[in-house]
């Protein structure tokens, strides 16, 4: 039987789709699709123009589909241009904000949480649940899951997972909130992109797996801080400020483990 | 990367930045209302003065205490009740109103039209004021409709607890004939109209559900009443439909008419959108999708939002209120949501007719970002009416969710929750507590005038509508028979709002005041197309619209300057068509089918 061979870029497109297939589908909640489209078609060409133009080649399009489409889902307005905005945003972050040849922001990351700090009453973001039952909750967490295992980052996940938890009881400690509704959040959809493919992008990760846990840890000690300021878009901030830092820590770190290259006298 | 490139691509990244910051700016520019103008200013056409005071109305709205498991989120549990409804009881010829309370042992006024200005309140008179008795639950709202075919607007009472039903006996006193008309023991509800969904000449009522109805909000067994989601929550109360068998009772009949869904409805609206001659049933429902009801020639409705495209994407709904906006004979539907800059831009929806599907029912397209009705704070009840009487319709809308603390905000504990899983968000035991903060409080009201050219126009401040109480119910009635339209608001735990028109010189009206004789008495569900200066447009005599609010029965037409109506076509519920060729302008016609 001949075995197919999915190129492992695909796997989280695939998986993204899928959600919004299934979640739309059943529970309408996007804007309307022309808008996700729209936010689709912006990324892939703002991506294809300017990788051809930096780089000479046509680049895969698989990153910037996933950025589109979690522009998409995630930005709530109801205007269309926050959906372009957001989305060529996010891949010119690539492209403009790099350090040692890679960028230093999860590019949606980046495009949503500009649109959510600048344009705070033409959009907001996707707080809601998709349904009412637990068992579409259940089987995203479930395929999210595999699909982190899969490429080798489920540490990742779990981490900020167990973190936010933690971090949860904490802030119902210190607030008097319900636990219940100090948990609430994670299990909202936005939190399942938020888990499954921002903390957990290999373009903007530290290298080593213990560092990769601490970060993931750090941005859910860094989104318990906002949330005690009653930061809504806690999380995509916490990110925004954690993971760029973790990046240059790593590299002052490499600089200083470095052997020092001493010029010949003479 | 050449650093040439690289240089590039950091400007048009920074030209992107500062153009998000730009374009979010001029927006909210372009829907700011201009500053506030001296009293004597009619550059729109019209201005507003708030006179309820000097007309003799001092009623103050009362909010309810439910039980003490409620405490801590008491002030948004307790945010509903405030109603306003108008019509003629006493036929007198002076529009008169009726105002809900919702306070345990509170009373509900009934303001008669001394003619001279002012009212006095007779509810108590009339019985009709004691109505909030502990035990039986307190007033969300109220409709007016002539169920006996009498003469007189009989007035249904809707609550959280057990409805109410009052004949009106030749408008000198008012019979409570609840228990022989077959309503049920107790709904909580905060959404009725009068509609007659068959047309056989009798008023039907529809009474939508809101908490279930086997909650009582006074003696909880359960905290688990809240919506099982934010957006998609179907445990609300269930909807009711009362047939009216013409003998003084009702046999309700929701289920086998296709209307007994459970989506929490917050407002309700009936008129012929399908251009079948038969009504249809818009629902604004809160947590979740509206529902558009197409009636089946009275046999039954079938439910077409999604077909239609106004029950796709699920929202806050509020409101419920059509108009022919563009004056091409079709109405378009005003639906209320949420806006809140920085937390959750439902925007509201402007639903306008642009096409028709396989099946013939209308295409609905939302044009409210468009036309610039999209953001209108914590949104309730909104009108059409044509307040500068210029020929075009404008929309007045009130807002304002919990007004308590002034800077505290619970939007950030609101929004935890909002988007939790129904086991967190269901019970109301895991909401935080709201501890004297507000939630989108001290809103100013919209009235967004039409520019006749696709466009409405924030004007509130500029007209003298200033005010931010918590705005629930929003009507029109033109109260001293001067042709202009009044604005009478109901505000939640503040005062009742009159604001007298003042409408500039030189622009003309018509009304119409239609007596059904084989159609319901009331005429709600005629259809009246006035045709002037190569103009025209529809509106339907309603039996409620906006959120718990009721405008006069009346039809109100502004005409610009133009001082000639070519021709009016009545089409009353019974089918019959009645022409009238030049009616007299600047007056009211009182028509009666068939003659």
């Amino acid at each position: 039987m001949m075995r197919v061979r999915i190129d492992p870029r695909f796997v989280p497109p695939m998986f993204i789709t899928l959600i919004l297939i299934v979640a739309h589908t059943t529970f309408g909640i996007l804007e309307g699709l022309e808008r996700t489209a729209i936010a689709i078609v912006s990324a892939i060409a703002a991506e294809l123009a300017l990788g051809r133009m930096t780089w000479g080649r046509w680049p895969h399009p698989a990153s910037a589909y996933i950025s589109g489409i979690s522009v998409g889902i995630l930005v709530r307005s109801p205007f269309v241009w926050p959906y372009v905005f957001a989305s060529v945003i996010s891949i010119l972050t690539k492209y403009v904000l790099r350090l040692d040849n890679r960028h230093l922001w999860n590019p949606s990351n980046f495009g949503v949480s500009a649109l959510l700090f600048l344009a705070p009453d033409t959009v907001t973001l996707l707080s809601i649940q998709w349904g009412n039952n637990i068992w579409p909750m259940a089987v995203i967490w479930m395929l999210g899951f595999v699909i982190v295992w899969r490429v080798g980052k489920l540490h990742v996940s779990a981490a900020y997972v167990v973190a936010f938890v933690v971090f949860a009881f904490v802030r119902s400690g210190l607030t008097g909130v319900p636990w219940q509704a100090a948990l609430a959040p994670i299990t909202g959809p936005m939190y399942q992109l938020f888990i499954f493919f921002m903390v957990t992008d290999p373009k903007v990760a530290v290298r080593s797996k213990s560092g990769q846990v601490v970060v993931a840890v750090v941005v859910a000690f860094v989104e318990m801080l906002f949330r005690l300021n009653e930061v809504i878009y806690a999380p995509f901030y916490a990110l925004f400020l954690v993971g760029p830092a973790a990046l240059l820590i790593e590299r002052a770190i490499d600089r200083r483990q470095a052997p020092a290259v001493h010029p010949a006298a003479g | 990367m050449s650093r040439t490139l690289h240089l590039i691509w950091t400007t048009l990244l920074v030209a992107m930045l500062v153009g998000v910051v730009v374009i979010n700016r001029s927006i909210v520019e372009s829907r700011r209302a201009a500053a506030a103008a001296e009293s004597g200013d009619l550059r729109r056409g019209f201005r507003f003065e708030e006179v309820s005071a000097a007309r003799g109305v001092r009623f103050v709205h009362q909010a309810p205490t439910f039980d003490a498991k409620l405490e801590h989120i008491m002030p948004q549990i307790a945010s509903m009740g405030a109603a306003v409804a108008v019509a003629d009881f006493d036929r007198d010829g002076w529009l008169d109103f009726y105002v809900t309370n919702s306070g345990e042992g509170s009373l509900n006024a009934l303001y008669r039209n001394n003619g001279d200005g002012t009212f006095a309140d007779v509810a108590a008179a009339m019985g009709v004021a004691d109505v909030n008795r502990p035990g039986t639950g307190v007033s969300t709202g109220a409709v007016w409709g002539d169920y006996d075919n009498d003469g007189y607007e009989d007035l249904f009472l809707y609550k959280y607890g057990r409805p109410e039903l009052f004949r009106n006996d030749g408008g000198v006193r008012f019979e409570r004939v609840t228990d022989r008309v077959g309503l049920p023991a107790w709904v909580n509800s905060n959404a009725a109209i009068w509609f007659d969904f068959d047309r056989d000449g009798w008023l039907d009522l529809f009474l939508g559900g809101y908490w279930s109805e086997s909650v009582d909000l006074w003696n909880l067994e359960t905290t688990r009443i809240m919506p099982e989601s934010f957006e998609y929550a179907e445990n609300g109360g269930r909807n009711y439909l009362f047939r009216n068998l013409g003998d003084g009772t009702f046999e309700e009949c929701a289920e086998a008419m296709g209307v007994a869904t459970r989506r929490w409805t917050l407002a309700a609206a009936a008129a012929d959108l399908a251009g079948t001659g038969y009504p249809d049933l818009f629902l604004a429902n809160d947590y979740g999708i509206s529902e558009l009801f197409a009636n089946q020639e009275g046999r039954g409705f079938v439910e077409v939002g999604v077909e239609t495209g106004v029950g796709r994407s699920p929202k806050s709904g509020m409101n419920a209120a059509f108009g022919d906006i563009f004056n091409d004979g079709r109405l378009a539907i005003y639906k209320t949501n949420i806006s809140e800059p920085g937390v959750l831009v439902q925007a509201n929806d402007l639903w306008v007719p642009r096409g028709l599907t396989a099946s013939g029912l209308p295409v609905f397209e939302n044009l409210a970002t468009t036309m610039g009705v999209d953001l209108g704070g914590w949104s309730w009840g909104a009108q059409f009416g044509d307040l500068n009487n210029d020929g075009t319709l404008d929309l007045f809308l009130v807002n304002g969710y919990v007004s308590a603390g002034e800077r505290t905000s619970y939007w950030y504990d609101f929004a935890q929750i909002a988007v939790g899983h129904n086991r967190i968000i269901g019970d109301a035991r895991n909401w935080p507590a709201m501890r004297g903060r507000s939630l989108s409080g001290y809103q100013h009201s919209r009235v967004w005038i039409n520019d006749g050219q696709g466009r409405f126009v924030e004007v509130a401040q500029e007209v003298g509508v200033t005010d931010t109480f918590d705005g629930r119910s929003i009507v029109f009635a033109d109260l001293g028979n001067r042709g202009v339209l009044d604005a009478i608001v109901a505000n939640q735990k503040g005062p009742l709002l009159i604001y007298a028109n003042r409408v500039a010189p030189g622009r003309h009206w018509i009304a119409f005041e239609l007596e059904g004789t084989t159609s319901n008495r009331s005429a709600i569900g005629a259809r009246v197309e006035v045709h002037w200066g190569g103009r025209r447009q529809v509106q339907e005599v309603s039996g409620g619209s906006g959120f718990s609010g009721q405008n006069q029965r009346r039809l109100h037409y502004g005409l610009g300057d133009v001082d000639h109506v070519d021709r009016v076509v009545i089409r009353w519920p019974s089918g019959r068509v009645d022409t009238l060729e030049s009616p007299a302008v600047d007056r009211l016609h009182r028509v009666r089918e068939g003659e």
